[in-house]
């Protein structure tokens, strides 16, 4: 074996082996290509993916653990110029808040009243577990996808919804004992039942699959003859049982419409409330009564 | 010893997979990160030849396409890093002698490695892009791996060494 392995390196070897070693490979790759693109939800591979999974997952957390304050820290290499502009916004908010205490009595009776309003949204609200994102996909896959460092022994699912505090971020894909990959929603792939907040108008929006923070959205309406307006926003429609999207979450903005003189709908421009470069915690939406390990946030009460 | 020897490379297999979801998010362009895993089998055929590097690109791709959060239809990342090891393996007696060809054949075969991926998209119909974002994502991936080849190539091919068998026992 050595021996075979000194004479290749000093290339005397005529390069046959090597590429018989290239055609078993290619003929594997295509075999695995083939086998997983076939099968589809009950790919042979899913068992794979899952214990590479198990494996990976918990390693990409410790590492993100490890890394984290390093990530914090550029936080502290930040020019005069930063700082100064700092300075300005917080005083312009400091006489702000000055104003406010003004008139703080009137806004605490109205405090009051909303208190009872998110009481009642609270009843009809959904529970979360709160997860951070710790890896993300490159975009050199021409996927776009993060793992989240909770997973089944938190209660977390495929086909689940996960928001963060601007709007909704995508759905659960693929879920091992310690984390999940969830599929955001300006991945190609991704579809989303979308509803017109002013004229409650339907539609599908669809992923770009764009980089950075261009990510947008194109809406369908199923209704061709509405024309949605410029920032009207979009909320969640919702599916059946709320899988794999419950209803009400706002995704965007309507930023331009675009029609086709090609097709005859319109089709809307979305920018997306929620900015994909930064996600950090984001809420996984469990149903109620969900046990896990992790806390799980619901009526506005952590249980 | 070859036992050692594999555990060291999946060790380093793995270590840039998780590096490059994990840590370079935090400095990635436009969610593009570089590609660790290519520079790595791409230094593997500078240092082994092309067959050595086609075993470890379609090891490297393989844990690329199942390890979270990939979503793409599995094979694709080997297929690709099988054939972008078996050519940078093909063409490496320049790269041996010189630093600069090493980090312009990690730029090539970083260009083609994104490419073959894209392409396999395109014809499965798998996280297809329009095409001039298609393009500027292998621009930028291409720039992120010739901006870190010139420190990465010195240091793997260190490791590498240290994981070699004992050449210097053949003579």
């Amino acid at each position: 074996m050595q021996r075979r392995f000194g004479r290749r390196i000093s290339g005397q070897r005529p390069a046959d082996p090597s590429r018989r070693v290239l055609g078993l490979l290619v003929l594997a790759a295509l075999t695995v290509i083939t086998l997983d693109a076939r099968t589809g939800a009950d790919s042979p591979l899913n068992p794979v993916r899952s214990a590479v999974g198990s494996v990976v997952g918990p390693l990409e957390d410790v590492t993100n653990e490890v890394t984290q304050p390093f990530a914090d820290a550029t936080g502290f290499l930040r020019t005069n110029k930063s700082l100064r502009g700092d300075i300005a916004t917080l005083s312009a908010e400091n006489s702000r808040l000055r104003g406010e205490m003004a008139t703080e009595p009137l806004d605490r009776q109205r405090l009051a009243e909303l208190d009872g309003l998110t009481r009642t949204a609270n009843e009809t609200g959904y529970s979360l577990v709160a997860a951070r994102v710790i890896a993300m996909g490159p975009v050199q896959s021409f996927s776009r996808t993060v793992t989240i460092d909770a997973g089944t022994s938190s209660g977390i699912k495929a086909d689940m919804t996960v928001l963060n505090n601007d709007g909704l971020v995508g759905r659960v894909v693929r879920t091992t004992r310690s984390t999940a990959t969830v599929l955001l929603i300006i991945d190609r792939s991704s579809v989303v039942g979308g509803r017109l907040s002013t004229n409650m108008e339907i539609g599908f929006l669809r992923g770009r699959g764009t980089l950075g923070d261009r990510g947008r959205l194109d809406l369908d309406l199923v209704d061709n003859a509405v024309e949605p307006s410029r920032d009207d926003s979009v909320v969640t429609w919702g599916s059946k049982n709320g899988v794999p999207y419950v209803a009400g979450i706002p995704i965007g903005r309507v930023e331009s419409v675009v029609s086709t003189p090609r097709q005859s709908s319109r089709v809307a421009v979305i920018k997306p409330f929620v900015d994909f470069t930064a996600l950090d915690v984001v809420g996984v939406v469990v149903p109620k009564g969900t046990h896990g390990n992790r806390a799980v946030i619901s009526q506005g009460a952590v249980r | 010893m070859t036992a050692m020897r594999s555990a060291a490379l999946t060790v380093l297999v793995c270590f840039a997979i998780v590096a490059q979801t994990v840590i370079f998010r935090f400095i990635s362009v436009d969610g593009v990160v570089p590609n660790l895993a290519l520079i790595l089998v791409v230094v593997a055929a500078i240092a082994r030849g092309s067959q050595f590097a086609a075993v470890l690109g379609f090891g490297a791709g393989l844990l690329l396409d199942l390890a979270p959060p990939a979503d793409h239809i599995a094979g694709r990342w080997a297929l690709a890093l099988v054939i972008v090891g078996y050519l940078a393996g093909r063409v490496r007696q320049d790269a041996r002698t010189s630093p600069m060809m090493a980090v312009v054949l990690v730029g090539a075969a970083s260009f083609i490695g994104t490419s073959l991926f894209a392409l396999s998209g395109a014809v499965l119909g798998d996280g297809t892009w329009a095409i001039d974002e298609t393009i500027r994502v292998i621009v930028i991936s291409v720039l992120w791996d010739l901006m870190l080849a010139p420190f990465l190539v010195p240091l793997l091919l260190w490791l590498l060494d240290r994981v070699r068998p004992a050449r210097l026992a053949l003579g």
